[in-house]
């Protein structure tokens, strides 16, 4: 049996790229927090910091989020919308990268929308050319394989409850 | 996805079915029921009227294995046939489907609807059920009007063909006597039908069986 649909991993090395990028871009944006999260809805990673966020139900509210603003872009005739903006005391700005992830910004009142906007360009272009690296790896030599090979045991045992 | 830094393997697994079948009853077992520790909120995009709009979403923690947290994302689609556009949203990126159906006899032509709208979804996305962590649960069975298991294997699971060679051995169903989930018909052609399940998921009676089969599934898939 072949694993579901998209298996893919992260390693250390793509992990600190990642987060060294996002925290660059939060320091030049001054916004509170920027999120990591794959379009399936699960979080990658988190910089910055905004006090009682789930960040998990947050995640996967804003792949839906986007996902179907995506379809209303289809409706309407367009291809896509690349970005979405949530205006409040609390602003949210959420990015598409490499159709893969995607890219969200919490910011308020320290910063304005138009730097946050301009600085994301530059961010996904910076991430896309990292995520693409983890993509091109592939599954085959990637490493899901080699963790859990023979794991059938240690697998069974996780389930004796 | 398998992130190393933070040491977690996430899954994301799909409970499908029918309209008032079941589905948000089984996350909300599991919700009533783990740890408060091992799970997060349970999150319903619900009507008015508590009828799935979206999705509902229950993060769980399994245990770890390797080192590595296992975390599994569970969703539930809305079972009404008129938002397949969201229903379809959700599949993406799936690792494992739980197919819910209603035991009712009356029941029957809406799973069929279903199962077959998700085998379309599915394959839309290019994704091939037969090759995936796939279970069915048949809730229900506590009503005086359930069908048969035996009717319901035969109209839901009645098996796909097993064309690759090396898969066409017997291969006995670890949780029910005597049957095969792989086996060779009179006609000399080989099957594989999924895992089944048979459930009162308002009791709770089932739900852990049915999530711990897919979840087993989805790993073994790693391995």
């Amino acid at each position: 049996m072949t694993a579901g649909t998209a298996t893919w991993s992260f390693t250390q090395d793509d992990f600190t790229a990642i987060t060294e990028s996002l925290r660059r871009f939060l320091g030049e944006t001054k916004s509170l927090c920027a999120l990591l999260v794959d379009r399936s809805g699960q979080l990658v990673t988190t910089v910055g910091d905004a006090p009682g966020l789930d960040a998990t139900a947050f995640a996967t509210l804003t792949a839906a989020d986007y996902s179907a603003n995506d379809q209303l872009a289809k409706l309407v005739g367009e291809t896509d919308f690349s970005s979405l903006f949530h205006q409040g005391e609390k602003s949210i700005y959420v990015a598409d990268i490499a159709r893969r992830l995607l890219l969200v910004t919490i910011f308020d009142s320290r910063t304005t929308v138009g730097l946050v906007r301009l600085r994301m360009k530059d961010e996904v272009e910076e991430l896309t050319q990292l995520i693409d690296r983890v993509f091109s790896r592939g599954r085959h030599d990637g490493a899901p394989e080699k963790l859990l090979k023979g794991a059938d045991d240690e697998i069974d045992k996780l389930f004796n409850w | 996805m398998i992130n190393y830094a933070s040491r977690e393997i996430n899954c994301k697994i799909v409970y499908y079915g029918p309209g008032l079948g079941g589905k948000t009853t089984n996350l909300e077992h599991v919700y009533g029921k783990v740890k408060p520790e091992t799970r997060g909120k349970l999150i319903s995009l619900a009507t008015e009227t508590e009828r799935t709009l979206f999705f509902d979403f229950l993060p769980v923690d399994l245990g770890t294995i390797r080192g590595f947290k296992t975390r599994f994302h569970l969703y539930t689609v809305p079972g009404q046939v008129y938002y397949n556009a969201s229903r379809k949203l959700i599949l993406k990126n799936v690792d494992g489907i739980v197919f819910v159906g209603d035991s009712q006899a009356e029941r029957m032509e809406a799973n069929l609807e279903s199962m077959q709208n998700l085998y379309d979804n599915m394959a839309e996305y290019g994704y091939d059920l037969t090759q995936m962590p796939f279970v069915i649960q048949y809730n229900k069975r506590d009503l005086p009007n359930a069908a048969p298991i035996e009717d319901l294997q035969a109209s839901l699971n009645p098996g796909w063909e097993v064309e690759d060679a090396a898969k066409q051995r017997v291969q006995p169903d670890p949780y029910h006597a005597g049957q095969n989930l792989v086996e060779q018909l009179s006609g000399g052609e080989w099957i594989e039908r999924a895992p089944y399940f048979e459930a009162i998921a308002v009791q709770g009676d089932g739900v852990f069986d049915t999530l711990k089969a897919v979840s087993k599934l989805v790993l073994k898939a790693l391995a």
